[in-house]
């Protein structure tokens, strides 16, 4: 053992491509599978919730107006950058307990899911997309279109994993978002934030909170200029759900609720998942000299 | 060109006879038609309509009626029964019943027959289906005759042709019904909102109970009957009349999955509040405050045609109506000019009058909300312009009203009067237009005019809509999805996209 | 106005156009009020014959028609003008003598306006010296096609002149100009270089008149009058046979233009057998009897 004193990583948050520490100064601490002290995280107030929301909706316009090849290759550059910190995380999720196997497919699973949505950037339109033979002289053609910002509540479990899977089919359609990261298992979450950074991804597009879900629950699903919440808990409470499905009428916000037992399996991926935060926008034109 | 600008000098201007830039057409005088009345001899309906359940007419349990008036009128028409929860409950178990029994286990091909039969039913009493949706609701004979009657049985036509093709629509999935749908739609289109949510249901397999609007339900229970002509199985299709009262029995039956509601966004929230905590699918198609964008190089005759279709078909009573203007200013005045002389043909009065465009406001309240927000408009400060023509003196009828000098912050811009009545605003570039356009918590449907095919698709990219006229306004079709963003509602109804919420994918 | 500015291209949409005539033909035009349309398109009418073999006899027969449409029904209008070749004004001139009916006769090298200027300004002149009332003239398509609006407008600037105090009715043969942008251009042109009244189409062409077209011209007459207050004259021509046609028709003239052109002063048919079956559809409101064709005198 070297004597060498480890340098360690503050764990900050993720909003507009910045690292910005919680406005309110607050944190909360993160265990090992120990119940050993593994860090400090910031626990996001609805100041920092506010500030995310504004800087996915200035990000949002731009970021839709990037072509589909682009988004394609900006998550594929996402899964390039997770490959080679492969290692780090793989680490990081053993010191929750992981074992090395088990924390080396989670890894590899967050890659591939990124890699099979970014292959999804230029395809979903065209397979959900329609131009619908109206009787008129009228061209008339259906697309998908983003929603707008999506609020995220990354599942509890599978901190890496988890939080790729509801964050790619978002992003991949012109959407961005604010992910509120897993609260037991915070830091995956913000090393991938690291990677965002390092991967084109334009700053804005993914902010990524950590926090009490309880604490940020109200302003996540109330907030008017969020288009959607999306969350996955197989297990949440009755009343909170309808909390949050009440909240949501406020502004009709588009509440998706997957309740995923196994981010592994293949019902934790599909276009689906995509076209769930998209509007269909059809257009009518008329055909005439 | 060449030659031309060779010559490009000024040619100089004959001399006219009389000239004054302020011209005026004269619409009045000269050639008026005569009354053409719909002949409404051979259409029969009863005095009192009962509820349609598992198969039969039968009285509600606590034996309440209520008058329905023709707005044109204000004669009472015929009465319908108030549905209660007792009634509710004897449809959605005749409807579990026919779900579990006869609907799903029927072969999808056979399914789609009987909703082909119910298109060719239709299509068949389409004029008897005209003419009653006309005295009950007050909308003109020309409308019910030509867009609403016809439309309703395209959409039974288009969506039977899906029952047995529903493994090619959701890619990589299989599609399962859901069970038994609640379904709660306005006075404004009272058959063919039938259809828009009746034969969806159907085609995916579902059974339904569908409550039409208080002062509009006489084709809901016509169609009862042709359910029956039909020989669709009892308790696939249930019709239960009454208020609100009624619809929030169905919203908030335990053993229905699935609610789709068209009407208000203030009861669409409340029905989605209902919702809340709950496994039950839903789609809302709500409220809107639609744009209609002019760009100076519009085709600007066809563009005006365009307005008046936007805001007064139907007498302004439609989610998507264009009620918001926004004109370029280089080409406000010509638009404005035009559409004041447009106005002055359009005949106010007796919707079964064959010639008649505006017919009469669906009901007092409507009347009374319309009313009060001219005044709003007025107070405001906005400048208000009808048309001259004459209305009859009783029934609810209200001039076409357009309104100029009005800004964003106007509660008539702001809000949805679901009249006929339209406001103008001017817009200087392309980016403002839009803003302005978007500056609304709706987003149903907007027009865009221009003749710029560049300019179509980035205007028609950038407004939030769920539905883009692009030279054209108020089109339907049932192959074409129709639906909102934002507080417009959520989901679709229409095309393949319209079978979604009726399924679950496996 | 420049010549570029009149002939700046006005944006139409094909498919509007389309929808609002349907839209206009859904009208029910009913009682006293298809009666009164039936007349009036009676007196629209500028009965024409225009054909290789017309000769003095046919010329004079048409005439005759046209002072007396209907014998069982004296009381009626009779109908604008009759419309001939050149040679045949002064057979039409002798034949109408004492009535009310105009003489209209086509020039400048009719149908194709293939000729010189000074050859059409000729014809002009001597149609005008015989006796004609009103001169139908055609503008030259091939050189609105090429672009050479300058051309188009002066010949017409010319013909008007010739025209001394005859109306000048502008032909644009919207068959052959294919677009109704292009068709609502040559009205602009035609206009502004001072015609009385604008034409669908020579009958030699087809399509000829059509409602979409007729449309498209009544809009750039309303248009042209709002900015400058002087009313100008339509005319759609050939292919109106129906009676029904004519009062869609004039639907179109009501509720585009208003009350004031539905005068024969602004408003004109192109059209030969449309008479008939106007006076049928007449006797057929007054009597209630459906009628056949050989009860009314066919020249």
């Amino acid at each position: 053992m070297s004597d060498r004193i480890e340098v360690l990583k503050t764990y900050k948050t993720y909003v507009g491509g910045n690292f910005p520490r919680t406005e309110s100064g607050r944190y909360y601490k993160v265990y090992d599978g120990d119940d050993n002290i593994l860090a400090n995280a910031c626990q996001c107030s609805r100041k920092d919730l506010r500030d995310a929301v504004v800087a996915a909706r200035n990000a949002q316009k731009g970021w839709n107006n990037r072509s589909a090849y682009n988004r394609g290759q900006i998550l594929y550059r996402i899964a390039e950058m997770l490959e080679t910190r492969k290692a780090q995380f793989v680490e990081e999720l053993e010191t929750i307990g992981y074992k090395t196997k088990k924390a080396k497919a989670e890894v590899e699973a967050s890659i591939d899911r990124l890699i099979y949505y970014a292959g999804w950037s230029d395809k979903y339109q065209q397979v959900f997309g329609t131009i619908n033979p109206v009787s008129s002289s009228h061209f008339n053609f259906s697309m998908p279109e983003p929603m707008g910002v999506v609020n995220v509540w990354a599942p509890e479990e599978r901190p890496l994993l988890g939080l790729v899977s509801v964050m790619a089919p978002v992003i991949v359609g012109g959407n961005t978002c604010v992910i509120l990261a897993s609260e037991k298992y915070p830091l995956s979450a913000i090393s991938f934030a690291e990677v965002l950074n390092s991967s084109d991804v334009p700053g804005g597009v993914v902010n990524i909170l950590t926090g009490f879900k309880n604490e940020l629950l109200e302003h996540m699903t109330t907030h008017k200029d969020v288009n959607a919440f999306f969350y996955t808990d197989p297990d949440i409470e009755q009343g909170k759900r309808k909390q949050i499905d009440e909240n949501a009428t406020l502004n009709l916000k588009r509440v998706r609720r997957k309740p995923v037992e196994d981010w592994l399996s293949e019902e934790a991926q599909s276009p689906y998942y995509i076209t769930d935060f998209q509007e269909t926008k059809t257009t009518w034109h008329p055909v005439g000299l | 060109m060449s030659e031309d600008s060779k010559q490009a000098e000024a040619v100089e201007e004959k001399p006219y006879k009389p000239t004054s830039p302020s011209s005026k057409l004269n619409f009045d005088g000269f050639w008026e038609y005569d009354d053409a009345p719909q002949s409404a001899d051979h259409v029969e309906y009863k005095d009192q309509y009962d509820l349609f359940i598992d198969g039969e007419f039968v009285a509600p349990e606590k034996g309440r009626y209520f008058d329905s008036l023709n707005p044109a009128t204000e004669e009472k028409l015929t009465s319908f029964a108030e549905a209660t929860q007792q009634d509710i409950d004897k449809a959605v178990q005749a409807a579990r019943k026919a779900f579990n029994k006869s609907w799903s286990t029927l072969e999808a091909k056979e399914r789609g027959k009987y909703i082909f039969r119910i298109a060719r039913l239709i299509q068949e009493r389409a004029r008897e289906f005209a003419i009653l949706e006309s005295m009950d609701g007050g909308k003109p004979i020309r409308e019910s005759r030509d867009v609403d009657v016809p439309l309703a049985a395209a959409h039974f036509f288009y969506y039977a042709g899906w029952a047995d093709k529903l493994d090619y629509a959701f890619p990589g999935k299989k599609a399962e019904p859901l069970g038994v749908a609640g379904q709660i739609i306005p006075w404004n289109f009272p058959l063919l909102m039938l259809a828009w949510k009746i034969a969806p249901a159907l085609a995916t397999g579902n059974t339904v109970v569908l409550k039409p609007a208080e002062t509009t339900s006489l084709t809901a229970l016509k169609f009862a009957e042709l359910c029956k002509d039909a020989g669709l199985p009892d308790g696939v299709v249930n019709i239960v009349t009454g208020a609100g009262q009624t619809g929030s029995a169905i919203v908030n039956h335990d053993d229905i999955d699935k609610i789709a509601f068209t009407g208000s966004t203030e009861v669409g929230k409340i029905i989605k509040k209902s919702l809340a905590g709950t496994d039950k699918r839903y789609t809302l198609e709500l409220g809107g405050k639609g744009p209609n964008i002019i760009f100076e190089d519009a085709p600007l005759d066809q563009a005006v045609e365009g307005v008046i279709n936007a805001i007064f078909f139907n007498q302004g009573h439609v989610c998507c109506a264009g009620s918001r203007l926004f004109v370029q200013e280089g080409v406000a005045d010509t638009v404005i000019q035009k559409l004041r002389d447009r106005m002055e043909t359009l005949i106010v009065g007796d919707p079964l009058d064959k010639n008649t465009d505006v017919g009469a406001i669906n009901s007092e309240q409507q009347y009374n909300k319309i009313n009060e927000y001219l005044e709003i408009g007025v107070n405001e400060g906005a400048e208000m312009y009808q048309s001259s023509c004459q209305i009859p003196e009783t029934g609810y009828f209200c001039r076409p009203t357009l309104f100029t000098n009005v800004g964003q912050s106007n509660r008539i811009v702001q809000e949805e009067i679901f009249g006929p009545v339209l406001t103008i605003q001017t817009f200087r570039t392309a980016e403002e237009g839009i803003k302005k356009a978007n500056n609304t918590p709706y987003g149903l449907a907007g027009g865009v005019w221009t003749d710029k095919g560049s300019k179509i698709f980035k205007t028609g990219s950038e407004i939030r809509n769920g539905v883009v006229w692009s030279n054209t306004f108020n089109k339907f079709d049932p192959t074409s999805p129709f639906g909102g963003y934002k507080e417009s509602g959520e989901g679709r109804e229409g095309g393949l996209q319209g079978l979604y919420p009726y399924v679950k994918l496996q | 106005m420049k010549i570029s500015e009149i002939t700046k291209t006005v944006p139409i949409d094909e498919v509007g156009v389309e929808e609002r005539v349907a839209r206009l033909n859904s009208r029910s035009i009913k009682k006293e009020s298809k009666v009164q349309a039936l007349k009036l398109a009676l007196s629209m009418i500028d009965l024409t014959t225009l054909e290789g073999m017309d000769t003095p006899g046919k010329v004079i027969q048409l005439c005759q028609k046209a002072k007396e449409p209907h014998v069982a029904l004296p009381d009626l209008p009779t109908v604008a003008a009759v419309c001939v070749y050149p040679n045949m004004v002064p057979v039409a001139k002798k034949a109408l003598r004492g009535t009310d009916i105009n003489i209209a006769s086509v020039a400048t090298a009719f149908p194709s306006g293939m000729s010189t200027l000074d050859a059409k300004l000729e014809e002009t002149q001597q149609v005008v010296e015989d006796g004609a009332d009103e001169v139908d003239m055609v503008i030259s398509r091939g050189e609105f096609l090429k672009g050479n609006y300058s051309y188009v407008y002066d010949e017409i600037v010319a013909v008007k002149e010739a025209c001394g105090d005859a109306h000048l009715k502008v032909i644009l043969e919207t068959g052959e100009l294919q677009t109704y942008e292009n068709v609502r251009k040559a009205s602009d042109l035609a206009m502004h270089a001072g015609a009385d009244f604008i034409k669908t189409s020579t009958g030699k062409v087809k399509p000829a008149a059509t409602q979409p077209v007729t449309l498209v011209m009544l809009e750039a007459i309303r248009d042209y009058f709002y900015d400058t207050g002087r009313k100008v004259g339509m005319k759609p021509a050939g292919g109106i046979r129906k009676a029904k046609q004519a009062i869609q028709y004039l639907v179109l003239v009501k509720e585009t233009l208003g009350a004031d052109w539905l005068t024969p002063e602004y408003f004109r048919f192109g059209a030969s057998s449309l008479t008939n079956d106007l006076l049928m559809q007449i006797v057929k409101q007054q009597t209630g009897v459906y009628q056949g064709v050989e009860y009314f005198s066919n020249d």
